[in-house]
């Protein structure tokens, strides 16, 4: 698998990986902000997907028809339509692309879902890498404590209640995302993930992010047009 | 002493009846060409995947209604499967070739989500029961559609590893001018992703339907060599076409 930029498009793609409640999606947030300001072409990947792939998801997740394998498969088909319609286009037009979650998601939730890692790999072998990813790695206990506590209640996926782990969904969710952050973190060598300390101040993380990316994307190639 | 009245004798059970002898076929544990799906033992799978494959107008659906009912008249439980009939998407598929508004894997990825549902929630209970399961095309049109279209096969045999190996699989042959008349014969029309107009072979689409299914066939070939179909000429009479069926599925239960 190769990134974007080695693939020779003039594109750049930047994602950020967590858990939720590390903090992820208010980083980004603020990354773009920055990168905006600075007068970049810059386009923050709002994963709208296509009606069609929408309308059967929420199908099967409401009717609970999903298995392991067809909710790879369902979020595959997802990510391919945004893929294909979205990011790429962008990407060959030179954009700078921000991500919040990419295929690392997708390896780490099936994989906690029982699909083998090689067949999900290979799966979303028609996606290229990001050119750099932020992971934010925050202890379990304080992302729990974020999200449970601005939560009336959990989602049946997302609290990963179709495994069985527990009959509560609270305490399926703490197994659940445990289970996902142990797998992120045995992809991070691997994918050469940039690693954040999300128990710091959310500016103590931005400041490096900002850093970061200044460091390893030129940005002269993204500055926009006299006529933008 | 009053006389007994003698025991009444058991009737000898009546063997002039056809369909009295009901064949037990002996079971027939499967494997995945894959991975497979998680937390799926093949071996305890014991009932036959049948598939038939062939481009529309090859005489599939006839073929396969007629095997159903036969099947079903020797006594064996019978269940039909079929591209697009999932719960999961069926509808949005539907959806999708109407406005061929999808992009290339995405339209690939749906399929396969299509199939995986049917295979779960129809296939594998039913073949775990010991049913004959005919599948009305399988894996491997939605293998040559993709392939014809540019896809990686590599990507495609790594999707498709959640498949089940069938117990036969019958391709219907017959050449695209003989399929282009069966196809008028029937409904006048040509159908725009059966003549593979996305693709732009040609402007005009009688041109476009011949040499798709052309591509669509030699692709078929290549696949053959990898998963070993049986090729049936299907330019013969329905009857005799069946008549074929019918022998090498009879072998089969035998086996």
């Amino acid at each position: 698998m190769k990134t974007f930029a080695e693939l020779g498009i003039p594109g750049r793609l930047i994602a950020v990986e967590g858990i939720d409640g590390s903090g992820k999606s208010t980083q980004v947030h603020l990354l773009r902000r920055w990168l905006e300001d600075l007068g970049l072409k810059v386009f923050m990947s709002a994963w709208n997907s296509s009606e069609l792939v929408k309308s059967a998801t929420s199908r099967g997740k409401k009717s609970h028809l999903l298995t392991p394998t067809t909710f790879s498969l369902i979020h595959a088909t997802d990510f391919a339509d945004r893929y294909e319609r979205q990011l790429l286009p962008l990407l060959r037009a030179g954009y700078l692309v921000l991500c919040d979650r990419y295929i690392f998601t997708a390896f780490a939730r099936d994989v906690v879902r029982g699909c083998p890692p090689d067949w999900v790999r290979a799966l979303y072998s028609f996606a290229a890498l990001p050119d750099l990813v932020f992971f934010f790695k925050a202890h379990l206990e304080v992302s729990l404590a974020r999200i449970l506590s601005g939560r009336e209640e959990l989602k049946y996926f997302e609290a990963g209640m179709d495994l069985r782990l527990a009959s509560d969904p609270q305490e399926s969710y703490r197994i659940f995302q445990g289970r996902l952050l142990e797998q992120y973190l045995a992809m991070s060598a691997e994918f050469k993930f940039y690693e954040v300390d999300a128990n710091q101040p959310v500016e103590a993380s931005q400041r490096l992010v900002r850093q970061i990316v200044a460091d390893r994307i030129p940005f002269g190639p993204f500055r926009a047009g006299p006529r933008a | 002493m009053p006389r007994r009245p003698a025991p009444p004798t058991k009737p000898a059970p009546r063997t002039d009846l056809p369909g009295l002898k009901v064949r037990v076929p002996r079971p027939h544990p499967k494997r995945f060409y894959g991975h497979g799906i998680p937390g799926v033992d093949p071996s305890t799978l014991t009932g036959r995947l049948i598939v038939v494959e062939g481009a529309d107008g090859s005489g599939r659906s006839t073929q396969i209604a007629r095997l159903v009912q036969w099947l079903e008249s020797q006594g064996h439980a019978t269940v039909e499967v079929g591209l697009k009939r999932s719960t999961l998407v069926a509808e949005e598929l539907e959806r999708a070739q109407q406005g061929n508004i999808l992009s290339h894997t995405t339209l690939s990825l749906f399929y396969a989500t299509d199939f995986a549902d049917q295979l779960e929630n129809v296939m594998l209970p039913a073949l775990k029961a010991g049913f004959m399961v005919l599948a009305d095309r399988y894996i491997y049109t939605l293998m040559v559609r993709d392939l014809v279209r540019g896809s990686d096969e590599a990507w495609l045999r790594n999707l498709y590893g959640i498949a089940l190996v069938p117990d036969a699989v019958f391709y219907l042959q017959v050449p695209p001018e003989e399929l282009i008349q069966r196809t008028f014969a029937k409904s006048h029309a040509l159908d725009y992703w059966e003549s593979g107009m996305d693709l732009g072979l040609a402007r005009d689409m009688f041109d476009s339907f011949i040499l798709y299914q052309r591509r669509m066939a030699e692709t078929f070939q290549h696949l053959q060599t990898l998963y070993h179909f049986t090729i049936v000429d299907g330019t013969r009479s329905i009857e005799a076409i069946n008549a074929d069926l019918r022998q090498q599925i009879e072998r089969l239960l035998a086996e």
